[in-house]
Formats: structure tokens, C-alpha cells, sequence
């Protein structure tokens, strides 16, 4: 059977070029010094008072959001499917647009509102109640774990609003027939059974939080505060890439992985120990809580999280990038869109960057679901000897951050062996395809797993060889998840900067790069019309998959 | 058409063998079954044939044609083999239409389109499923799914057809529909068929020859299913073809008893069958419709512990001393001879068409009397 071997050959190669080296190449750089193992430096460098400190923050910041965001996450998700909230089905839609949205946008738009000096509503405030100094500081840890709950909440929300609504009504109904009242029934029943969905969401945003990188890097870098992802990135740009701070990276990176396999095992091991509970498949209706006088002001409540989350931040970053000049009131004298035109049609680097994204992300979409369904072909159906390997190698990309990939794709691709592609557009190519490789495996795994084998042994009785078989059944009954694939990893990769922040180059500029340096570099008007553009572009985007996904739907 | 002749065939996945040493030949036309437990490899066989697994040692020969043998290095793949197969869960393609699906294998084979289409319709009319080439399969029943799986594996005139438990996702008056058309096809096609299920009520109806497994995908007894279901090799096929008695004997002051009970067993046994007796080795074995009730008490007796209305039938269980019989009389002869017992009866009872096994078998016997 040549075929067998040819695939899970190819598969591994892919995996090994793309994901295994590239780790490698950091466990060895942060372990080895001279071809010796040297564990005493690498306590050295983790005691250094500010790796330590970026240790600290990236703790504190995680422990923050994930406790924030899971009660936030859970009360909303009880509150649109287990109460009488009126527009349920809209608030629900709501509560997940922040997931939509890029943080670290998000943290642009904050930056603009409540920064200590300039914040427009740090100075409403002042000049309201006539303070001396600014109520708030948003360049703080605090500052940071409010702004990364606000956009890492819907993992929890998510699951548990997903679960409550597939729990088995008679579950709490025989708990009402013995008596219990609906506060004890949610106490005792509902909460107990939802503790796994729960304890998953939460170690869901614990990983994304530990190696955020976009949040911090704007409310923290500039008054010191570093998180492990924007330590590496400061050591890194201020060395300008000497031993000493790559192998501090390596080090973080090593905390990084090792923390991200760590949170990974956890979640398996809770959603497997969920296995038990009540779930089922079939539409019910469960008992809803009455909320009578409180309907109203949770309502409101729930609209106001929303304004505040969602509609200011998007407002301001609409609006500041329509003004003249950054700090001029919101007058229409003010405001212009000639900054809009600018970024469009006249400015060279903001075209590029736009036009790299696009391409960048296209490229990388296309490869990385064409790549992640036949890796997940020659797992989920083949038997071929050898086949742990690429299982073990498959789990990888799940467990390695952006920043993490960025720094194995440097040392992986800066000359080490023969082929330099540092600050090219190739590089970050390559770190999207590690990146979003994930994404590709779920969402091909989970269709591939949704056709049955005698789907295609029928082809293949039917005098089809393996490739037909392939071709005319197994494709194109998969094409659904390719499709999903594909734009699960596209518009994610249009905004990404995490990665692309270490890997850019004078002409390989992306979207996400563009507003970042734009930014740094105290353009912040353009910067946020800059962000406008983008935020259009995925609106558009998310519009775009609904319409492909639903015609899917109707076609079949 | 062709004959399907395994040799020595074997097939271990990691250290468990499921099939071990089978040889075995299935005659060119005919409907030959493989009927066995769950998990007795009966599957696997079919597979094996089919090509969708590869024997570990031995040779598997379709016709003239040897199409597995490691030692040889051949393997023909499965669309070399000339083969149809029918799947349990009918593996309808659900992006084709019934046409689609049907008329596939002779895409593949590139037949004319003029021919391809006149004999799509004479084998969609054959599994009766004319005016529905149009529809999708979700829009079918499951019945109507099987036919289209038929069809598709009949279309491109197969040697052999495999069918794996076709009819066991069917409800109870589908299947005996479709296994009575299943009959018809092979009748009118002369194909060969093979077919695998764990429904002895099937493998009965359908088959020419039959090949009853056990668990441990041992061949027990193969032959023609009033063989197999009259003259059973051993309990394991008698227990496995329907409902039955085991009944323990033991061997007291002349006489055989029902083991444990003062009922005697009114039957003539020969030197040998006695000997048989009296080391502890010898069991009988009935049928429920061979046990019959009377009013007047004999010799042999026990007590009426629970008794069912099962309309056709009235079904007793029968205690004697601590082995329970089951009894079922025909409902009619119940109200005409007005025999009808209730629970806590004492009454006489009589067995017709003892079946008599042998050696390690009272163990069955034992946890069949329990």
C-alpha cells in the first residue's frame, strides 16, 4: 500500500518542517549553551529581576482575567438561557460580537478613552467634578485584565450557555418534583453539572491570556509593565537579535509551551470527566427563572455591558479616525475623512500593509486547510504503521502561542540552515501556517470524523481506487469543514499581529503591524482609521462566512 | 459468478486473534451466512474478503483468482475484485442522488452513456425504486436507503455480493420484506452471496448453507439451515438457532433423573449414553414447543412459576427441583383442551425431540439451568 506511506510521510514531513524544528530549535537554544546542557543559566535568567517580573505579570494578568471573565461569562450565559430575559436571542449574539472584534484594537480604543493624561473620558471626568488627577490609569495591570476580559469572556459564555441549553431538563425537573426551589435547584443541580463546561472556558482564556501579546504591549509596554509575550518581543527588538536575548526568549518561550501542554491536559482531563453528565441531544425546554421586577434592570444592565464593551470602543476608533488632529474635540469642524482616504489611496505604507495582509492570509488559509485535511485524513481514517508519530505531532500546534512560533521561525529560517527568509513575506507565511494549524486539524478532524468509513469501502467496492474514493466521495463530503477551515483561518490572519510583530520586515508590514507601529510611533489618528479599515474588513468578513455557511446549509 | 474459497486464513489485531486457521469454500451461486455472536469476527471475515483487510497468513481465492496470500505477496485491492457489498448502515452516499448513487460503479468502469442509463433504470426497477432517482437519501426511509445500497452494488454485476447485517437497522416487517427480496435477486441474478448477521431467524430464511460461529470465532457447524436447526453438532448452535431447555440429568437407582429433582426422565438410553449419565457428561436439550403440560401428574413434574399471555402462544416456566423449563403450547390446543395452568400449578410434563450433547458442555447447561 504505497499510498498510506506516501501520505503520513508527507503529513510528518510537514509537521516536523513547520512545528517540530522550530520547537526544537528552542528547547535546544534555551537548554544548550556550547552543545552542553546548562539548566544553571537558565535560572540565572529567570531570576533576572524583570524576566521574573514578566513572569509575575503574565501570572497575575491571566489569574485576573480568567476569574473575571468566568463569572462575567457564566452569569450572562445563565441569564440568556436560563431566565426570562426579554431578546434573549439578540443579547446572546451580542455577548459573542467581542470575539469578532481584535483585542488589541480594543485596547487602542481604551488607550484613547482613559488614558491618564489625554483619555477623552479621563478628561470629561476631570473637568465634570473638577479633579486634580485622573480617576483611572489605564496603563495597569488592572487596566489590562478589565480590557482582555472584555474581549475573552465569550470562551466561558460560549461553553456554558452551550451546555445549559443541551442539559437534560428532567435533570432539574426530578430535582423539582423532590422539592428543591429553583435557588437550590441552580445551586445544587445546574451549577455542579455545568462545572466542566465552566472549568473549560476558563482554562481556555488562561491560555489565551498567558501569551497575549496585543493587550499588554499597548497598556503596558509604554510604562513597564511586560507581560512573558512582549517581554520576548522588547528583548528581541532592543538587542536586535543578539545571543543573550534570544535565549532569554527561548527560555520565556520553553515557560510559555510548557504552560499552554500544561492548561491543554488540564481541559482534556475535565471535558473527559464531564463525559458523565446528563447531556443530551434532543430540544427541550427547560424551566425558566422568572426574573418579575429584576427583568427590566438586568436588561439594562446587560445593555450597558454591551455599550461599554462593544459600542464605545468601536465608536471611538471610528471617530478618532475621522479627526484632524489626536486630543481635538468630536466637532464636525474637527472631523474629516481624509485620514481614511490617505491610508487608502495614497499612503504606500498602509496600502502595503493592507495588500500583505490579504495575500499573506489567503496564501496561508489556502495551504493550511489543504496541508490540516490531509494530515487529519491519514489520522482519522487511515491505518498505516507509524501513525502515533503524526498523532504525537498533530497535538503541537494546539500548545505553541504566536510568539512562541515567531521565535522557532527565526531561528529556524534566518540562515541557520542555508535558507534565509528573515523580513520576507515567506517568514510569516510560514509562522501563519504553524499558527492556524490548529484550527485547520479541529475543523477537518471533526468532519473527517462525521464521515463514515463504509462511505468510502462502498466506493471503493464500486471499483473506484483509493484517489477517486478521495475524490468523489470523501472531499466532497468534507468540503463544508474545508470551507469553515478556510475562513476560520483567514480573517483571524488578516488582523493577527502577535507573530507578525517579530517577524516583519521594511516591506512585509501586515494590518495588525501597521496600527501597532502606527501607534508606537504616536500616530494614533491614523492608527485608529487604520483600524477602522480593518474592523470594516472583518464585519465584512464575519457577513461573508454567514452567507457561505448558511447557503451550505440549504444546498444540502 | 464465482466460489470464495479461504485457506488457513488467519487475522490477529495486536496480540487478540480474532480469526484463526479458517478454511472454508463457498459453492459459485450460492447464498452461503455467516452467523455468530457479536464480536465473533464474522465481520472481519466479510472484510477480509472484501478486501478492506488484509489476512495475516493463509490464502483468499475468488474464483480462479487469488486475491490475498502475505506469504505469496498478493493482495488485489477492493476495486480490483469484482465484488458488491451491502453495509448495516447502508453507506448511501448523502451528496448523490439516488441515480448518482446507483449509476457510480458504472462511471467508474466508463460504460456508454446510453447503457449506463438502461441499465440504471432496469436495476432501479428491480429493487423497486422507480420515480425516486431524483431524491436525495435523507429524503428516503431506511428501506428505501437499502434498496439504493443494493442496487448500487448489484448494477455493476459483481461476482460475489457481501452483505454485512443489511437489514439489522430495519424494523421488524421491513426485514422480512427485504429479506425475502434479497432471495428473489440472488434467484434471479445467480449471484453469489455472503451475507453476515447475528439473526438466526434471517440466516434461516435465507441461506442455501449456513456457518454458525461461536464467540471465539470458532465454526461450530456448517450445513443447510434445517442441518443446522435439526441436527445441531453441540449446544452452542442448538442455544444460538432459538429458545431452549438444557436439562442436567443425573443417574439414580435406575433411572435417570432431572439433576437435583424427583422427576425421572421417561426415556430410553442405550449403555453408552448411561455411562454418559453417570459421569456427569451427558445433557439434554429442548426446544419449548417440545416440552408438553398436563394436568395429570407423572412421574415427571414441576411447578408452574410464572405463565405469559404471548398470543399465539402461552409461555410457561416450569420449575423442576431447581432447573427451570421453559414450556410454550400453542394457544389454540390451551383453549380447546382447556389446559390452561397457573402460577403455583403442579403438573406432568413430557419432552419431545431431546436433543442429547456431550462433554465440556454442561457448563453451558449449567448457566442455561440458573
Amino acid at each position: 500500500m504505497g499510498i498510506a506511506e506516501i501520505l503520513l510521510a508527507l503529513s510528518v514531513l510537514v509537521l516536523v518542517v513547520v512545528v517540530a524544528i522550530p520547537v526544537l530549535l528552542i528547547l535546544g537554544t534555551a537548554f544548550f549553551v556550547d552543545g552542553h546542557f546548562n539548566i544553571k543559566d537558565v535560572v540565572q535568567v529567570l531570576t533576572e529581576p524583570d524576566t521574573y517580573e514578566a513572569l509575575k505579570n503574565s501570572l497575575v494578568i491571566a489569574a485576573g482575567v480568567t476569574l473575571f471573565s468566568t463569572f462575567i461569562g457564566v452569569f450572562f450565559a445563565w441569564l440568556v438561557s436560563r431566565t426570562d430575559l426579554p431578546f434573549k436571542g439578540t443579547m446572546k449574539l451580542l455577548f459573542l460580537i467581542p470575539f469578532m472584534l481584535p483585542s488589541f484594537i480594543g485596547a487602542l480604543a481604551w488607550k484613547m478613552l482613559l488614558s491618564p493624561r489625554s483619555g477623552y473620558i479621563t478628561k470629561l471626568l476631570m473637568s465634570s467634578f473638577g479633579l486634580e488627577s485622573a480617576p483611572f490609569n489605564i496603563y495597569s495591570l488592572a487596566g489590562i485584565i478589565a480590557v482582555e476580559t472584555m474581549y475573552l469572556f465569550p470562551f466561558v459564555f460560549i461553553q456554558v450557555s452551550g451546555a445549559l441549553e443541551r442539559m437534560d431538563p428532567t435533570l432539574e425537573e426530578s430535582a423539582r418534583i423532590s422539592g428543591a426551589g429553583l435557588f437550590t435547584i441552580t445551586r445544587r443541580i445546574t451549577l455542579p453539572l455545568m462545572m466542566p463546561s465552566i472549568g473549560a472556558g476558563a482554562l481556555l482564556v488562561a491560555l489565551y491570556s498567558l501569551a497575549h501579546f496585543g493587550v499588554p504591549a499597548i497598556l503596558g509596554s509604554e510604562v513597564g509593565i511586560y507581560n512573558i509575550p512582549t517581554k520576548i518581543y522588547e528583548r528581541i527588538y532592543q538587542s536586535g537579535g543578539n545571543f543573550s536575548a534570544i535565549r532569554t526568549a527561548t527560555i520565556l518561550s520553553t515557560i510559555l509551551v510548557v504552560s499552554a501542554g500544561v492548561i491543554l491536559y488540564l481541559q482534556s482531563f475535565i471535558l473527559k470527566a464531564g463525559r458523565f453528565q446528563v447531556i443530551s441531544g434532543k430540544s427541550m425546554r427547560p424551566v425558566l427563572l422568572k426574573l418579575r421586577g429584576m427583568k427590566i434592570p438586568l436588561l439594562i444592565l446587560s445593555i450597558i455591558y454591551i455599550a461599554i464593551t462593544v459600542v464605545l470602543p468601536t465608536v471611538t476608533i471610528f471617530m478618532v479616525g475621522t479627526l484632524k488632529t489626536y486630543g481635538l474635540e468630536f466637532t464636525a469642524a474637527n472631523m474629516t475623512l481624509d485620514n481614511i482616504k490617505y491610508i487608502l489611496f495614497e499612503w504606500k505604507m498602509t496600502q502595503d500593509a493592507i495588500w500583505n495582509s490579504f495575500y499573506i492570509s489567503l496564501a496561508a488559509a489556502l495551504v493550511t486547510m489543504l496541508v490540516g485535511t490531509l494530515i487529519s485524513y491519514v489520522i482519522v481514517k487511515m491505518k498505516v504503521r507509524g501513525k502515533f508519530l503524526l498523532e504525537f505531532l498533530g497535538v503541537l500546534p494546539f500548545s505553541l502561542p504566536g510568539t512562541v512560533i515567531a521565535l522557532g521561525v527565526i531561528l529556524m529560517w534566518s540562515g541557520r540552515f542555508g535558507v534565509n527568509l528573515y523580513n520576507t513575506a515567506w517568514i510569516i507565511l510560514i509562522a501563519y501556517i504553524a499558527r492556524y494549524m490548529a484550527f485547520s486539524l479541529k475543523s477537518n478532524s471533526a468532519a473527517l470524523e462525521q464521515v463514515h468509513d463504509s462511505l468510502e469501502e462502498a466506493a471503493r467496492a464500486c471499483g473506484a481506487t483509493h484517489w477517486q474514493a478521495l475524490k468523489d466521495i470523501v472531499i466532497p463530503l468534507i468540503k463544508p469543514g474545508m470551507v469553515a477551515a478556510f475562513f476560520l483561518i483567514f480573517l483571524p490572519a488578516l488582523r493577527e499581529l502577535t507573530t507578525s510583530v517579530l517577524l516583519y520586515g521594511p516591506k512585509t508590514r501586515t494590518i495588525g503591524v501597521a496600527i501597532y507601529t502606527l501607534n508606537e510611533d504616536g500616530e494614533t489618528v491614523y492608527a485608529a482609521a487604520l483600524a477602522s479599515v480593518a474592523l470594516v474588513i472583518i464585519v465584512i468578513g464575519q457577513l461573508v462566512i454567514k452567507r457561505v455557511t448558511r447557503s451550505k446549509l440549504e444546498g444540502e | 459468478m464465482a466460489s470464495v474459497r479461504l485457506e488457513k486464513v488467519c487475522k490477529a489485531y495486536g496480540k487478540h486473534t480474532v480469526v484463526h486457521d479458517l478454511s472454508m469454500t463457498i459453492q459459485d451461486g450460492e447464498c452461503f451466512t455467516f452467523l455468530g455472536p457479536s464480536g465473533c469476527g464474522k465481520t472481519v471475515v466479510l472484510r477480509m474478503i472484501a478486501g478492506f483487510e488484509q489476512p495475516d497468513s493463509g490464502e483468499i481465492w475468488i474464483g480462479d483468482t487469488l486475491v490475498s496470500s502475505p506469504a505469496r505477496g498478493v493482495f488485489l485491492p477492493p476495486e480490483k475484485r469484482r465484488i458488491g457489498i451491502v453495509f448495516q448502515d447502508y453507506a448511501v452516499w448523502p451528496h448523490k442522488t439516488v441515480a448518482e448513487n446507483i449509476i457510480y460503479p458504472l462511471t467508474i468502469q466508463k460504460v456508454t452513456r446510453a447503457e449506463a442509463a438502461e441499465r440504471t433504470a432496469r436495476t432501479v426497477a428491480m429493487v423497486g425504486l422507480e420515480g425516486l432517482g431524483d431524491r436525495l437519501p435523507f429524503q428516503l426511509s431506511g428501506g428505501q436507503q437499502q434498496r439504493v445500497a443494493l442496487a448500487r452494488a448489484l448494477i455493476s454485476r459483481p461476482q460475489i455480493m457481501l452483505l454485512d447485517e443489511p437489514l439489522s437497522n430495519l424494523d421488524a416487517n421491513l426485514r422480512e420484506e427485504m429479506r425475502f427480496e434479497i432471495k428473489e435477486l440472488q434467484k434471479n441474478t445467480g449471484v453469489t452471496i455472503l451475507y453476515v448477521t447475528h439473526d438466526q431467524e434471517v440466516a434461516l430464511a435465507i441461506s442455501d448453507r449456513m456457518a454458525v460461529m461461536d464467540e471465539n470465532g470458532v465454526i461450530r457447524q456448517v450445513g443447510a439451515p434445517d442441518d443446522i436447526y435439526e441436527k445441531p453438532a453441540d449446544s452452542f448452535v442448538f442455544k444460538f438457532m432459538g429458545v431452549s431447555n438444557f436439562i442436567p440429568l443425573e443417574w439414580r437407582s435406575g433411572s435417570v433423573y432431572v439433576m437435583g429433582s424427583d422427576s425421572v426422565l421417561d426415556c430410553p438410553l442405550d449403555a453408552e449414553q448411561i455411562e454418559a449419565v453417570r459421569s456427569g457428561t451427558l445433557v439434554a436439550g429442548c426446544r419449548p414447543h417440545d416440552v408438553d403440560l398436563s394436568a395429570k401428574v407423572s412421574d415427571n413434574w414441576g411447578v408452574v412459576r410464572r405463565a405469559v399471555y404471548l398470543g399465539p402462544v402461552m409461555d410457561y416456566r416450569v420449575s423442576v427441583g431447581k432447573v427451570e423449563i421453559r414450556a410454550q403450547k400453542d394457544i389454540y390446543e390451551v383453549l380447546t383442551k382447556s389446559c390452561i395452568f397457573r402460577e403455583g400449578d403442579t403438573v406432568g410434563l413430557r419432552f419431545f425431540d431431546l436433543k442429547w450433547f456431550r462433554e465440556k458442555e454442561l457448563a453451558v447447561a449449567a448457566e442455561a439451568a440458573q
